[in-house]
């Protein structure tokens, strides 16, 4: 894997997929997002990069509506998926759900086979009519994620016995069945050894082709090396947005300056 | 310069401990002392208890019965000689002692065995109960009569004592029970063959006898009633221990009417049983007027005595479900209540069982709340014959049927007491086995 080159694959849309406008997070009276507003591209690999409790996690699970399980967290702002407000009255949360993946911090494969894993989310949403279309699902969403030659031969096995990097790929497999047009990614990798770690990059930049993804990583030469586009948070604003390259070479602001530098962080 | 830093001081030295270390190592030697001292205390009370339990308990399981060959005159039993039930049935157990005065008349001869005991003095050895147990075999078996049968009849709780040492010579002085003569009988007979110590299945599924014949009392109908009791608080405090935690625990909002409701549901577990009792007195008896002593009622009251128990252990278990669990069932587009019920409860099942045989263990052991809804009723009958009759019938309970032997001056009693204990403690036993097994089988690892 190439390390600290920026990636200088281009971003291959302009279409917008997410876009947020003004949105303020509260939890209690604490606010954790301040006014961010962001235009987040179809197809291309978006990296929210910023020190710890900068509020990059938080707005990503915005996106997808986890926040709404926390009861004392407040969303205000709007933020659009193909032009639909999500956070409007008449949108459930699990029809949502559906339509953009997550991929969280620790692989939390569920304790049932791996087929099961996959299966799941199909299953509940009645993707397929029988049980062939349903292995035909569960066989192309392990391909796409890039483990099915490692599992192919024990989808009866448990999920939670594969090795920590596989797990993460079973769980990118499981967001992916459920044909999701966003996958949002939690710091994917911080729980992954650098081998793993490779694998579950490289397996990023393919999925770019299908969804727009958005990752949240502690790693600079991650953002570097997987996005094309990157947004660095500090203190819950969102400071600076645009080409990774940009970025990483000319920050227009001293603060994203000196956190790349690694003067603050 | 001679002034050289001296390395050899006590004080740097890694070689002797200096004089905290020493300190600090005789504290943690004091405290694992202390330790092996508190569990080796409580370990020897545990030995003392189950010692003397088994040792006073299992004479309980034996009991001494004596083998005769009883004539069944037909001129006495069935004077008509037509066989008819109805018949047969008017000779009471009164009609019924002459022959067993007559078998142990001629068993005596038999045996050659000499004494001067009225006919009346030699069955008296026989329990009081002998004489029912051989009306019902006639009843049940009618075309023996006119036969001579063999039948292994109960002795006697005194003679019963003499043989397995608790009555002495000495100790019936005053007894007006029993004499020295009968004792010498009962000697004889032993040395004969025919009297005997054995097994007594009765003890475990007969019914409780009166005070005049503690030989014959059993646990079997206190047995049942603690199973119907058993099923109402399973078929009742699971579903809604379980139903009520699963709500608290995932969807219910977090305010201050659920911290209220949390609080009470954990001092409800503190409450003293007997304020169950009394409340389920009041509001299932005297409002509702359910039966008195029946298992519906007492399975109630035990409902909600286990209810506090089976939520807070439900609750803990599904705490302890990871919450990156439920995100990842969300993630994938779960609802709330797929989440729970696919991912969630299957997880926290061992701990909800767990839970939940710890609960009915701990209500099968219960007595207060049961003295007060009457459920130590003295049940001399047979089972019930249905299941559905058995939840309204009176009945007793296990605990109860113990306390009520514990209570009862006749010595016989007692020991049949610390025999009711052993059957319970094997109910318990099982029980937390069978917790534990369920346990280790469903655990999983995430």
């Amino acid at each position: 894997m190439k390390d600290n080159v920026i990636s200088e694959m281009d971003v291959t849309t302009d279409k917008i997929k997410i876009s947020a406008n003004n949105v303020q997070v509260y939890y209690g009276e604490n606010q954790a997002i301040k006014d961010v507003s962001v235009e987040i591209q179809d197809k291309t690999v978006t990296a929210f990069i910023g020190p710890s409790g900068c509020g990059k996690s938080t707005f990503l699970r915005c996106i997808n509506r986890m926040n709404d399980t926390i009861d004392i967290c407040r969303v205000q702002g709007d933020i659009m998926i193909d032009g639909e407000d999500i956070y409007d009255s008449n949108v459930d949360p699990v029809q949502l759900r559906a339509k953009v993946g997550m991929v969280f911090q620790k692989p939390n494969p569920f304790p049932k086979s791996i087929y099961d894993n996959v299966a799941y989310g199909p299953r509940i949403h009645g993707l397929s009519r029988n049980k062939a279309e349903l292995d035909d699902i569960v066989e192309r969403a392990l391909k796409r994620a890039a483990i099915w030659n490692e599992v192919k031969d024990r989808l009866n096995a448990p999920g939670t016995g594969l090795s920590g990097g596989q797990q993460q790929r079973l769980c990118i497999a499981r967001a992916i069945a459920t044909e999701p047009e966003v996958l949002l990614m939690d710091e994917p990798c911080s729980a992954l050894d650098p081998i793993a770690t490779a694998q579950v990059e490289e397996l990023i930049d393919e999925l770019r082709q299908n969804y727009a993804v958005v990752i949240v990583t502690h790693s600079m030469q991650q953002a570097a090396r997987v996005s094309q586009k990157t947004a660095f948070f500090h203190l819950g604003n969102l400071v600076e947005y645009g080409e990774t390259d940009k970025i990483f070479t000319a920050p227009e602001d001293p603060r994203t300056e000196s956190y790349i530098t690694g003067r603050i962080g | 310069m001679t002034d050289m830093p001296n390395h050899t001081t006590p004080h740097n030295s890694l070689l002797k401990q200096d004089a905290r270390t020493v300190k600090r190592n005789r504290a943690e030697t004091r405290f694992k002392a202390y330790g092996i001292a508190a569990i080796s205390a409580g370990m020897l009370m545990l030995l003392i208890l189950l010692s003397t339990i088994i040792g006073r308990g299992t004479g309980a399981f034996q009991q001494t019965f004596l083998t005769l060959d009883v004539q069944l005159l037909e001129a006495k039993l069935d004077k008509n000689g037509n066989r008819d039930l109805e018949e047969i049935k008017k000779v009471s157990t009164f009609g019924y002692a002459p022959l067993m005065a007559a078998a142990m008349e001629a068993k005596v001869a038999q045996a050659g065995i000499v004494t001067d005991l009225k006919p009346k003095e030699l069955e008296d050895i026989l329990s009081k109960d002998a004489a029912a147990k051989l009306r019902d075999f006639v009843l049940e078996n009618t075309d023996l009569i006119g036969t001579s049968v063999e039948f292994r009849f109960l002795t006697n709780s005194r003679v019963d004592g003499y043989v397995k040492g608790r009555v002495t010579r000495e100790s019936i002085a005053n007894d007006k029970n029993i004499n020295v003569a009968q004792l010498d009988l009962v000697d004889a007979l032993r040395a004969d063959g025919a009297l005997e110590k054995r097994f007594n299945l009765a003890f475990i599924t007969g019914a409780d006898a009166s005070d005049a014949r503690p030989e014959a009392a059993g646990m079997g109908v206190s047995m049942i009633g603690s199973l119907f009791m058993m099923l109402v608080v399973l078929a009742l405090a699971l579903p809604i221990g379980v139903a009520a935690s699963i709500y608290l625990e995932e969807f219910a909002p977090k305010n201050w009417i659920t911290d209220i409701i949390e609080v009470n549901i954990s001092n409800l577990a503190a409450v003293p049983s007997i304020v169950f009792g009394i409340l389920g007195l009041a509001v299932f008896i005297n409002y509702m007027h359910l039966p008195n002593s029946a298992p519906l009622v007492g399975g109630l009251v035990l409902t909600l005595m286990t209810l506090p128990t089976i939520i807070i252990s439900t609750r803990a278990s599904l705490k302890s479900v990871p919450p990156s669990i439920r995100d990842a069932a969300l993630g994938v587009g779960a609802s709330k209540m797929q989440s729970v019920f696919h991912h969630v409860l299957p997880l926290a099942a061992p701990g909800i069982l767990t839970g939940t045989i710890i609960g009915l263990a701990q209500a099968l052991g219960e007595t207060a709340p049961l003295l007060l809804i009457g459920m130590v009723g003295f049940i001399a009958s047979n089972p019930p014959d249905g299941i559905a009759s058995g939840l309204m019938d009176p009945n007793s309970a296990m605990p109860a049927q113990i306390y009520e032997w514990a209570k009862r001056a006749d010595p016989a009693f007692y020991e049949r007491a610390w025999g009711g204990i052993i059957i319970l403690l094997v109910f318990l036993v099982t029980m937390n086995a069978i917790a534990v097994m369920l346990r280790r089988r469903f655990e999983r690892r995430w």
